[in-house]
């Protein structure tokens, strides 16, 4: 029963270019390879936050703190290099995935030890980080002058005609698409998602992949914390306010089923280039930027009402379940 | 999701009435709040004051008028991120509807109507499209505020008529304020109808077995879809009071109150998972975070750092109750 071509991602995929197209039969510019670039570097962090995201709805969670774990480790990684203008950003972004990895760590204990609900998990610690990048800056900003030049040229150095920003995010993609298909633990979150007993008796441990996806999903944000605050060479409490939400998005509409075990790398990865299409555009239809808000809202109910029509399955019911229309 | 076997310990006769109530976890919270009352007196002097104490309550009056909704909503086992958006989407309804003229009734009620379509619509989706409430909420959750910036931007309404501010500001006798009032007729509705009703019964069914709840007869689909009105009501009713006490509109207006609305449920002894919690514990957890609040604000811990602390409440409430038990099954072993 493998299908040649997803259907999801390549209906996902006509649409980003329909809605391309539509752009620039107005505003021809758009559509100029080195703007789709930009747009592709623009939309870079929430690639990488998507696919770590899309590991853990995977599993049957959520992760809500992504954006405070991002703003924290950025906050973080900042104040270092303010403190320590000589460290090379290797270990500045070994420093970023380490914390990021430890907050994802704190999630995962709590999921997997208490089995207390992820959403419950992660909107108190997404709080509790943002509170604790008060405690540690005092309500500081940090400025880009206060920054090494190091540190916040380092996501705009240019490699073979594109920033460090976008390799970093066409490296996680391939990872992904390694770690998803190839490895032991990428098939385990599969197996996870898509039934937990049936995960059990064939030797996988829920509660301990659980665990590892919100490490991932915390080590890429914690990655993208730097990435963050090195490229707009600022950082304060409220960076990436809201961006949690986003994130769900893009893998919502990525076709990630929120109930765990279905969605592709390649999904996750439309789903948050559709969105990064969609912000960039408004600016040149003329449309104000405070429409994206409901834009990202609008996108996650059609999404998920969409996927649920989809994935309904076909056949006679014998025994109705209260879960499904009456 | 752990797959441990369980086994039941089934006691030989049942504890008597009083050490049922004595151990229950709204004696445990009761005790809490009594704590914090006398540690908070002697920590500030200006704690003890009718006026200062009737001040302290506006931190929770309107988080628990929908905490009691959302109570409900979670013992069945659906959950509303999108009450705070509601709020905004309700008050941004209000000041555009005061820039056309209208007076005190006709804001309350637009801003009532506005409460109730949102949770329509949160309700639609959830109940007849069958999607997790997780999801639609976190998407309406956006989409709500996201029509209040769209209407907005980073604009403001202001000049709300002297009438409309005796919701949030209004005093019914001496200290007693009108949102007190509205809080305690709410609780008494609340109480009656989860704990003295049909219904009430109805919502604990279905949070517990919502299968066996369609076989004996109930209409979850039904019953959940009032709960998702509901929920947008007390959210109408809750914005009504803010736009009142601010006296503006502002669109991010309550952000974040989601989380102490669930933070109170949850305090308040109602199991997240979906099938048992009381309204009496939600009063007395609505009370707790509003003296630990007022407190911490006497003290001047500045509102992220409280934010910390709810966020610290809200899982550790969770995990202490797991880890105690996880504690007394390894000494048993």
């Amino acid at each position: 029963m493998t299908r040649l071509i997803p259907v999801r991602e390549t209906i996902l995929g006509a649409a980003i270019l329909v809605l391309l197209l539509l752009i620039s039969s107005r505003f021809a510019g758009f559509v100029a390879p080195s703007n789709l670039a930009n747009v592709f570097n623009d939309t870079a962090p929430l690639i990488i936050l998507a696919l770590g995201q899309m590991v853990v709805i995977l599993t049957r969670c959520i992760d809500l703190s992504v954006a405070a774990n991002l703003a924290l480790t950025g906050m973080a990684v900042a104040m270092i290099n303010v403190a320590m203008p000589s460290l090379p950003i290797p270990v500045i972004i070994a420093i970023a995935v380490l914390l990021g990895a430890i907050m994802g760590a704190i999630n995962g204990v709590l999921v997997w030890k208490l089995s207390i609900p992820p959403i419950v998990v992660t909107l108190g610690t997404m709080t509790i980080f943002r509170g604790i990048i008060f405690l540690i800056s005092d309500g500081k900003w940090v400025n880009s002058h206060e920054m090494s030049p190091a540190f916040t040229d380092f996501p705009r150095m240019v490699l073979l005609g594109l920033p460090v920003l976008s390799w970093a995010a066409i490296i996680t993609i391939i990872l992904f698409g390694i770690m998803m298909a190839r490895t032991q633990f990428g098939r385990s979150i599969f197996a996870v998602g898509g039934n937990p007993h049936a995960a059990v008796y064939t030797g996988i441990d829920v509660g301990k992949t659980q665990f590892w996806a919100f490490v991932v999903s915390g080590a890429l944000a914690g990655l993208t914390g730097y990435l963050w605050v090195s490229r707009f060479a600022v950082a304060y409490v409220d960076i990436a306010g809201g961006f949690e939400l986003e994130v769900v998005a893009a893998c919502v509409i990525g076709g990630i089923s929120i109930a765990g075990g279905v969605g592709s790398v390649g999904g996750a990865v439309l789903g948050a280039i559709f969105l990064g299409v969609v912000k960039n555009a408004l600016p040149v239809v003329n449309i104000s930027p405070f429409w994206q808000l409901a834009i990202s809202g609008s996108a996650i109910l059609i999404a998920v009402a969409f996927n649920a029509r989809a994935g309904r399955t076909k056949g006679r019911i014998i025994l109705k379940s209260a879960e499904a229309t009456q | 999701m752990t797959d441990a076997t369980q086994t039941r310990h089934v006691p030989d006769r049942l504890s008597s009435r009083a050490a049922r109530i004595f151990k229950s976890w709204e004696a445990l919270l009761l005790a809490v709040a009594i704590a914090i009352f006398v540690i908070n007196s002697f920590a500030s002097p200006y704690f003890l004051n009718a006026w200062n104490l009737s001040d302290a309550t506006f931190n929770f009056t309107e988080k628990a008028m929908i905490a009691f909704a959302m109570a409900l909503l979670i013992i069945s086992g659906e959950i509303d991120l999108s009450v705070a958006s509601i709020i905004a989407l309700a008050s941004t309804a209000m000041g555009l509807a005061l820039q056309y003229g209208a007076g005190t009734p006709e804001l309350v009620i637009i801003g009532l109507t506005v409460g109730v379509l949102c949770g329509a619509f949160n309700g639609f989706f959830v109940t007849v499209l069958g999607l997790p409430s997780i999801v639609v909420t976190i998407g309406t959750m956006s989409l709500f505020r996201g029509i209040s910036f769209i209407i907005l931007g980073d604009d403001a309404f202001r000049g709300y008529p002297p009438s409309f501010s005796w919701f949030g500001q209004g005093y019914i006798y001496w200290v007693f304020t009108v949102e007190m009032l509205l809080f305690v007729i709410i609780a008494i509705i609340y109480g009656v109808l989860l704990h003295k009703t049909n219904f009430g019964r109805a919502v604990y069914a279905i949070g517990n077995n919502p299968t066996g709840a369609l076989f004996s007869g109930i209409r979850v689909q039904r019953v959940k879809f009032i709960l998702f009105l509901l929920t947008g009501l007390m959210s109408g009713i809750a914005a009504v009071c803010l736009t009142s006490r601010l006296g503006s509109t502002r669109p991010s207006i309550a952000t974040g109150m989601e989380l102490e609305v669930v933070t109170m449920v949850v305090l308040g002894g109602v199991n997240i998972l979906g099938g048992s919690g009381t309204i009496p514990g939600v009063v007395i957890a609505a009370f707790v975070m509003g003296l630990v609040t007022f407190g911490l604000g006497l003290l001047n811990v500045p509102g992220i750092v409280m934010s910390i602390f709810i966020g610290l409440l809200l899982i550790g409430v969770i995990a202490l109750p797991r880890l105690w038990a996880m504690a007394a099954a390894r000494r048993k072993s």
